[in-house]
């Protein structure tokens, strides 16, 4: 009798099945999972930027590519309109935090205003990345195409670097920006399902702390977008 | 099952987060954005060489990435297993710039003729 009841007994310790070892929800767990796979992803696109950049011999300056405002001015402010992009990017990370902090106190009016914050921003940053997308076009660049000689001289480059940046910061901002369309409209799903009270009637907010993981994802790789296309 | 893993959640989570220590990380992030802007802007390559720049703009970047992962990814307040698993993984991202620099170094040195 002794050795069936041990082996019917159910194991408590952490790693021998008896309970969830990280003790995070499935869910959870999964965007963690997916986020990394993410991660790999962003940082193949940067590492082959920076192989690139690595091996030419000139580049176009940054400081010279991006320094209109669009509206204001169209040069002679380097680095403005990208800082008030990255404001909104991470003053919208801080309204999802707000949300998901609301939702572990079960107040739906306040993750409501907070996920309603949220979206606006990531609309906000999206028709910023508009503007400097429109702007960088105007100017002559695109995929595949460059500006005339004279003007890749003064930003410092040559045709082939040019073309390089080009098509990189194309790509990854593009890229990015997908990630950010995505999550907005994520989050207004999520938005919606707070309204219908789909999360009060479950009892616990989890959804909105695993889409703000995602949404925090994306501010993190913005902030290295804007070291590597913009800084450095 | 499920139920059992919210309780265990929401027990660590309540102090760990509050209102003003969300306000208090963004704050951080917001000044060392704006040490990056002062160091881009208002100081000439003459006092400080590019490289070295670079090298403060890299080492402020992980600096705010940090803060973004473990506070409002909440991942400084999870299991040590799970930090430490998804850390790892990081090596070989670490490796693939070690091997691209290279490659792009030799391109540097062979291609540009």
């Amino acid at each position: 009798m002794d050795t069936i009841a041990k082996l019917d007994e159910v194991k408590t310790t952490p790693w021998s099945g008896g309970r969830s070892p990280f003790s995070v929800e499935y869910g959870k767990l999964m965007m963690w999972f997916f986020l990394l796979s993410d991660a790999f992803t962003f940082s193949a696109f940067l590492i082959y930027y920076g192989a690139q950049r690595f091996s030419k011999f000139t580049w176009p300056d940054p400081d010279l590519v991006f320094q209109s405002i669009p509206g204001i001015t169209d040069s002679g402010a380097p680095l403005v309109f990208v800082g008030i992009m990255t404001f909104i990017l991470i003053m919208s990370s801080v309204t999802m935090v707000l949300a998901v902090e609301a939702g572990h106190r079960n107040s739906k009016k306040e993750v409501v205003w907070w996920m309603i914050a949220t979206i606006i921003g990531g609309f906000m940053f999206l028709g910023c990345q508009a503007l400097e997308w429109s702007h960088l076009h105007h100017e002559g660049f695109w995929w595949g195409t460059i500006p005339n000689a004279e003007t890749i001289k003064e930003l410092g480059a040559d045709g082939v670097s040019a073309q390089q940046f080009s098509n990189l910061f194309f790509t990854i901002t593009g890229f990015h920006g997908f990630h950010v369309f995505s999550g907005v409209m994520i989050n207004i799903i999520i938005l919606i399902m707070t309204l219908v009270g789909v999360f009060e009637r479950r009892g616990h907010y989890l959804m909105v702390e695993k889409v703000g993981l995602y949404w925090h994802f994306v501010d993190l790789v913005w902030v290295f977008v804007f070291t590597f296309f913009y800084l450095v | 099952m499920s139920s059992e893993n919210t309780n265990l959640e929401h027990a660590g989570e309540h102090e760990t987060m509050s209102k003003s220590r969300i306000w208090k990380v963004f704050f951080i992030l917001l000044a060392i954005t704006v040490v990056e802007f002062i160091i881009a802007l208002a100081i000439p390559d003459t006092i400080l060489p590019h490289g070295v720049k670079n090298f403060l703009y890299v080492a402020l970047t992980l600096i705010k990435a940090y803060y973004i992962v473990a506070f409002f990814m909440h991942l400084k307040f999870e299991k040590y297993a799970l930090i430490v698993g998804l850390l790892v993984s990081f090596i070989f991202i670490i490796y693939f710039i070690v091997l691209m620099l290279t490659e792009g170094d030799y391109m540097n040195s062979h291609m540009n003729v």
